[in-house]
């Protein structure tokens, strides 16, 4: 009842500066049925990336042109992409996290900006660049998660702060990169730091008040991870007392990593929130002994208790910095003539993954990319004490080899075969659209020391396109019942765009050079591409304006891929005193953060 | 600036360049003499050795160890910089020995409209100060193109001195 009063309030409130049409409820999941906003930065709840609006489609995409641009003024990486709010666009910017709205009846007018005041201090403790993922909208408010891990709830029409919290210390290398989500009453943010040994939780805060509601850690005792020994359950079995502490050395959990900087989808139904964890820390497997549980896991928590439903680790003593982050994409389908509520995840470990979202059942898992070879499979016998487990490859066992002995030839390479870069699911195909990474990697693990705020890595790692081949990513269709690649087109560089699919029967996707592609959703035939001002790293969105559809990516290259692929790669089969080095990145493209918008032309 | 100033300024700028074709920010990297299997040069800064088949130094395949454990995910692989640090192989030019290791112990800013790079100091790291000569050495060895990119392929053995400087600087953590 009291929620009821609140949201009535904003509605009111959101209808009279905005003027849009009488709403019933001014509910994220009301807006975001509203095609012509993207009022979340996965467009919907279950992450599907997914847009009806079809006046852009297959056979007038290719005369697509560019509408308006806006530059952020910042020159590091950036991912994520702007909302739409009734007429509002809402942007970010990586550190130091800037906030425009722009109005999208007057030009793309600035109608505020939100600069926060942050320690440049924080900018080294960001593993990978300075990036932020985006922001989020409830209760009249957009919600920002800036990098010194503050979440701050500005006013949407004005752009004052309404509240603000603190939710860890960067000091200790605790960092926010990924976006704030809201669902229902509650908005939640993950935190960073697996190179920096900061063990992983999730917040969830009261929108309205910015009250923290709970916290759950991706290890501890059962009171952090909020589990219930007999309650939770992995693979359909009760997880147990102390799940997690009792496959750790000692006191090894505290500084154990299991981050949760990726991105958060929602079942209203189930109640469910589903999110991933990352690595566990260090990168040396040698020195924290046990499954490390629950670092590389996927979890199902209550949204109103914080409490775990399920979990499924599937990288269990991790050996290759597989972290398992990336977003969880829920569809209904029909498998085997029977209605399932599935989840589908694309791991960085190489394996893509379709669970039943509401027991955590393993249904299909397999690679997505024929060049893993650090496992050959999933083992998928039920009667298997290994149920679920990956099958390893001795030779590509970062622990077997041991410290100071460099394991050749792992694929993927740490950045996996997927990273933060979101999957697109279009139920018009039934297919999945993903950006991949195609790199091995050489990995030689060493003892290293912790110490609070300083990077706590502990592995060498040279990374290269698989052997014979010169592409380092592919974007692919996959069918997540069969565990099948359906098509895939080469791309020269790694695809760290997020991907976004549509009723026009077509699937947008950025590269590392810069283009935007829009390919056909059945066949992966390339049907529009434009070179914008930076290699693209951020995602593809959609919204209506005017009664125009109108299509926006930033660009603006770093990130991961700016690191690892800006000098190019080396190539481990060049012989002494030749030159090594795949194509570098920094010979295509340069630093900056632009918003390209794309419409079709006036008739 | 007037003409004479640019005068100066261009011989300045020749002279600079001259230095930087046969030295790095130390000077002259050739390896004058050892140390318990360190080498260092004429002036007593630490320096790599690799041998015509292409044996690196102990020192020089630590540090490119350290260096793609410690520093890379900021200055990208084989010190060839990223989107996001610069280019170590190339800042050695430059940069003195005592330059390095003051920046490597105190951190440097350069935080302005245009710049947010930040550099941390990494005075309380063990896994960097215990090897910050091997991965100076390292590094050296990239600016003078002495090692190509990727891990070299063959090293000396560990020196006894290094492996009992490890233990007393790491402890037994």
């Amino acid at each position: 009842m009291r929620r009821l009063a609140i949201l009535t309030t904003s509605v009111i409130a959101f209808m009279a500066w905005q003027g849009v049409p009488v709403r019933a409820a001014d509910d994220v999941a009301t807006l975001a049925k509203d095609a012509k906003q993207w009022v979340m930065s996965t467009g919907d709840f279950a992450n599907t990336r997914y847009s009806t609006l079809d006046q852009i489609n297959a056979s007038n995409v290719g005369k697509l042109q560019v509408s308006w641009t806006f530059s952020t003024g910042v020159l590091r990486g950036h991912e994520g992409a702007p909302l739409v709010i009734g007429d509002v666009m809402y942007l970010h910017a990586p550190f130091p996290n800037t906030v425009f709205a722009l109005d999208l009846n007057n030009d793309g007018k600035i109608l505020w900006k939100y600069e926060p005041k942050q320690d440049p201090n924080v900018i080294p403790v960001m593993c990978c660049d300075t990036v932020n993922r985006g922001l989020a909208y409830g209760d009249g408010k957009i919600f920002l998660h800036q990098a010194d891990t503050t979440l701050v709830a500005l006013d949407a029409k004005t752009g004052q702060v309404v509240w603000s919290v603190k939710d860890g210390d960067a000091s200790k290398g605790e960092t926010g990169t990924d976006a704030p989500f809201v669902f229902k009453d509650k908005v939640l943010i993950g935190v960073s730091g697996g190179e920096f040994g900061v063990r992983g939780w999730v917040s969830a805060y009261n929108v309205k008040d910015g009250k923290l509601a709970w916290r759950g850690y991706s290890e501890g005792p059962d009171s952090d991870t909020l589990m219930d020994p007999e309650k939770t359950t992995s693979l359909g079995k009760p997880v147990g007392k102390d799940s997690s502490t009792s496959t750790w050395q000692g006191d090894q959990w505290k500084i154990g990593g299991g981050d949760t900087w990726g991105w958060y989808s929602y079942d209203p139904a189930l109640n469910l929130v589903y999110y991933g964890s990352g690595n566990p820390s260090t990168w040396n497997p040698k020195q924290r002994p046990g499954d490390n549980k629950w670092s590389m896991t996927i979890w199902a928590r209550d949204l109103d208790t914080g409490m775990a439903k399920w979990v499924y680790q599937m990288t269990p003593h991790d050996e290759w910095d597989y972290d398992g982050v990336n977003e969880m994409i829920l569809s209904d389908e029909t498998v085997n003539g029977q209605a399932r509520k599935l989840l589908t995840h694309f791991d960085r470990n190489g394996f893509g993954y379709t669970l039943d979202r509401a027991t955590g059942e393993l249904l299909v898992a397999e690679k997505y990319d024929p060049a893993v070879n650090w496992a050959t499979k999933i083992e998928m016998d039920k009667s298997s004490p290994d149920y679920g487990k990956p099958v390893r490859v001795k030779s590509m066992s970062t622990e077997a080899n041991g410290e100071d002995v460099n394991s050749k030839g792992i694929c993927p390479a740490a950045l996996g075969s997927k990273d933060e870069q979101p999957a697109a699911y279009s139920p018009d195909t039934e297919l999945f659209y993903v950006p991949t990474n195609h790199v091995c990697m050489d990995y030689e693990p060493f003892k290293v020391s912790y110490s609070a705020g300083q990077p706590y890595v502990g592995a060498t790692l040279s990374m290269y396109p698989p052997q014979g081949q010169s592409n380092m990513g592919n974007f692919i269709a996959w069918d997540n019942k069969a565990g099948k690649i359906v098509w895939s087109d080469p791309e020269q560089f790694s695809v760290w765009s997020g991907a976004l699919a549509t009723k026009g029967g077509i699937v947008f996707y950025g590269t590392l050079e810069g283009y935007l592609k829009a390919v056909d959703a059945k066949s992966g035939k390339e049907l529009y591409k434009f070179k914008t001002p930076s290699g693209i790293i951020g995602n593809v969105m959609t919204y209506e304006h005017g009664g125009k559809q109108y299509v926006a990516v930033f660009s603006g290259v770093g990130g991961w891929a700016g690191i690892g692929l800006a000098a190019g790669l080396t190539k481990p089969t060049d012989g002494l005193g030749a030159v090594g080095g795949y194509a570098a990145l920094s010979n295509y493209t340069a630093l900056g953060g632009t918003l390209t918008v794309f419409s079709l032309p006036s008739q | 600036m007037n003409y004479r100033h640019w005068t100066a300024a261009v011989a300045m700028l020749a002279c600079a360049l001259a230095v930087a074709a046969r030295a790095d920010g130390s000077g002259d990297p050739a390896a004058a003499s050892s140390e318990n299997g360190k080498y260092l040069d004429k002036d007593g800064n630490p320096t790599f050795k690799v041998q015509a088949d292409g044996t690196v130094d102990w020192y020089t395949y630590s540090g490119f160890r350290r260096y793609h454990s410690e520093c890379h995910v900021c200055h990208g692989p084989d010190g060839e910089g990223s989107s996001y640090a610069p280019a170590l192989a190339n800042s050695l030019k430059a940069l003195s020995y005592s330059d390095f290791t003051n920046i490597v112990t105190n951190g440097r800013k350069h935080v302005d409209t245009a710049n947010e790079n930040v550099m941390p100091s990494f005075a309380s790291n063990t896994n960097v100060m215990c090897y910050i000569d091997d991965i100076y050495i390292y590094l050296r060895a990239r600016a003078n193109d002495a090692v190509p990119r990727g891990r070299p392929p063959k090293h000396e053995h560990k020196p006894d001195a290094a492996e009992s400087a490890e233990t007393s600087c790491m402890g037994t953590n």
